[in-house]
């Protein structure tokens, strides 16, 4: 677990450009159920996002945590209740499936880059048949992100060929590269060497920066404590507690959060 | 050496190249045939072995050979090898059939063009792959198809019962190879459909052709069809070889890519939903070629099983390299007592050559598309 000291650059972080819109709602999840086959992973979910807003979700594994992100893509199914993301509703609508996809970049804890596809081409694929952008356009839009995320020299190289936190690096450029409006992070750090943790929390703090709406599951509490604006804890598939970092981490109120929160700080 | 539990490292070791391996035949073959005495003595059963098959199998393929030139007594003569000069004299028959002999010019532009327009394909490197590969798939067949049977601009009519030899061997493997690549495709994905009707059904096609053995598939196609179907109608014999073949051959493919499909992790599927990119998208751009890549050891697999099978639409009557040898063999002219061995030895030689040929292309092209993600 990286432990993030206080530094000047989160509290500049914290006030400058990360502003929370009041009105405009990114994802909205009314009383959301989900089961797989007979077991119940998701529980009467209510979560509003507001865009701009930074949200880490933690919890124990098994939690429902990836579940609920995963459902807000429709990589997953819900049975019961809504989830609008930009305003569109999530059904089994494709098209609408489609809609939602293209505004919101996931990133997997295992990278999931395309490993037949050198870096430029697993970042130009979307954007040309997805959004139909001229190849020369959507080249150098992938260098942009890829110089964003510190490695534009490995353009032209295999993902087999770069490091975990280079490959995540990747995915997350190749996410950017769709221009989303939302962005979920899915155990972005868990299966890094620890050396490689730091350089994939900078990419994802400098987006906070810039004004992104992210919901993270991650274990990383220090990243939580730096931009969150809200941080969730799940259990059996609930939302058991949210409050702001400061009061999450320091006056937790759920039994089951405090339990929690003594196991993995230390 | 001391117990001190602290070290601090003060030199950086330099890199420096791995120590040479000590050279010379005679070490080679310490090392590699009498490294042990159990070495030693399955190196010496393997030389008396060698001895005793190799001498037999060089002096008739070779040795006592008759070549091209010879006469049909020197073939009937006591202890004489291979009939080569008897290949020889039928050569054209093997590789054409009854093709007419006036009209040879015909299937030899075909091969002429095939090889033209195949190797460039075979190539990674050659350019005009689009036009190439639109020309080969859709314009020669139309092409060769004419040139061969005739009928229109001239060219007398050919029925496909007078070809034969390796080009009709030719034809239904490529025919077979082509067709069965897209169809097996579709029916692997539509095997994984979520849609339960198209599941089905593509489940129902390929266990029934996979559950029959290719020569019941072509005896229906060739004595039961035409029962069935109402009188007048005439379906080509080799068409219905072809037909049968492709189907045939298409649902081992099904298998074998399906294979192939299971074996890609999970998340390239999510990775390629999430990016927004259709069904159709994901599995053309993302799926498929890693999916036929996992697999082409066992798509190649198939592909010279079914180079091999085409001599069964032979028990049909239709007359390929294999049947072409086999009626030769019965050639009075040629009468000889190595008259037979010679033409299965001609035809094993003929395809293995093909076979071997797709081997080590297959081979080849894994080693091209490795991208080195196995980390």
């Amino acid at each position: 677990m990286s432990q993030m000291t206080e530094t000047t650059a989160e509290t500049t972080a914290r006030q400058s450009g990360m502003q929370v819109s009041k009105t405009d709602v990114a994802i909205d999840v009314i009383g959301m159920h989900k089961w797989y086959g007979d077991f119940h992973v998701l529980r009467d979910i209510n979560l509003r996002v507001m865009r701009g807003e930074r949200i880490v979700i933690a919890g124990p594994s098994g939690s429902g945590k990836s579940t609920l992100i995963r459902c807000i893509n429709r990589l997953e199914e819900h049975q019961e209740g809504q989830i609008i993301v930009n305003g569109t509703e999530l059904t089994a609508d494709l098209k609408r499936i489609d809609e939602v996809r293209r505004e919101v970049g996931m990133v997997f804890q295992h990278f999931n880059l395309f490993p037949h596809l050198t870096i430029l081409q697993n970042l130009t694929l979307a954007p040309i048949w997805v959004r139909g952008i001229p190849k020369a356009d959507a080249e150098a839009t992938a260098m942009h992100y890829l110089e964003r995320v510190k490695i534009p020299e490995q353009a032209n190289k295999f993902p087999g060929q770069l490091s975990g936190g280079q490959q995540q690096r990747v995915a997350i450029a190749r996410s950017l590269c769709m221009q989303p409006r939302i962005m979920l992070f899915d155990e972005p750090t868990s299966a890094l060497d620890p050396e490689m943790v730091k350089e994939v929390l900078e990419v994802m703090i400098s987006l906070a920066e810039e004004g992104m709406t992210m919901i993270c599951v991650t274990h990383e509490m220090g990243f939580a404590r730096q931009v969150a604006n809200r941080v969730i804890f799940m259990d059996q598939g609930q939302i058991v507690e949210q409050n702001d970092p400061e009061n999450f981490f320091s006056n937790p109120q759920h039994e089951r959060t405090k339990l929690f929160l003594s196991q993995i700080l230390h | 050496m001391t117990t001190d539990t602290a070290y601090i490292r003060d030199e950086f070791v330099p890199e420096r190249p791995a120590p040479g391996r000590a050279g010379g035949p005679i070490m080679w073959l310490r090392a590699n045939l009498f490294a042990t005495p159990s070495d030693a003595i399955l190196t010496v059963l393997g030389v008396i072995f060698l001895l005793w098959a190799v001498p037999p199998i060089y002096n008739f393929i070779i040795g006592h050979a008759v070549f091209p030139g010879g006469t049909v007594e020197d073939c009937r003569a006591e202890g004489a090898g291979a009939c080569w000069a008897y290949i020889y004299a039928r050569f054209n028959f093997f590789i054409y059939g009854f093709y007419p002999i006036d009209q040879y010019w015909r299937p030899n532009i075909v091969f002429i063009l095939g090889a033209a327009l195949i190797l460039p394909l075979l190539i990674p490197t050659a350019p005009f792959k689009r036009i190439n590969a639109v020309l080969f798939f859709l314009v020669f067949p139309v092409f060769g198809f004419f040139l061969l049977s005739g009928g229109v601009f001239g060219l007398s009519y050919v029925p496909t019962e007078q070809w034969g030899g390796l080009l009709v061997t030719l034809i239904i493997s490529l025919v077979g190879i082509i067709c069965s690549i897209p169809l097996g495709i579709l029916l692997a994905l539509g095997r994984q459909s979520d849609l339960p009707v198209i599941k089905t059904l593509c489940v129902m096609f390929i266990e029934l052709w996979r559950a029959m053995p290719l020569i019941t598939v072509l005896f229906m196609a060739s004595i039961m069809l035409p029962l069935f179907m109402p009188t007048g109608t005439n379906v080509d014999k080799l068409l219905r070889a072809l037909v049968g073949v492709t189907l045939f051959a298409s649902a081992y493919l099904a298998e074998v890519v399906r294979g192939g499909l299971q074996a890609l992790p999970r998340g390239q599927y999510e990775a390629g939903a999430s990016l927004g990119l259709s069904y159709w998208k994901r599995t053309y751009f993302i799926i498929l070629p890693q999916a036929i890549k996992h697999v082409i050891p066992g798509i190649v697999n198939n592909f010279i099983a079914l180079f091999k099978d085409t001599s069964l639409v032979s028990i049909v009557g239709i007359f390929d390299l294999l049947n072409t040898v086999q009626a030769a063999s019965s050639d009075i002219e040629w009468a000889s007592p190595t008259q037979a061995v010679t033409g299965y030895v001609f035809a094993a030689f003929m395809f293995w050559i093909f076979c071997f040929a797709m081997s080590r292309y297959s081979l080849w092209m894994e080693r091209r598309l490795d991208t080195g993600h196995k980390r």
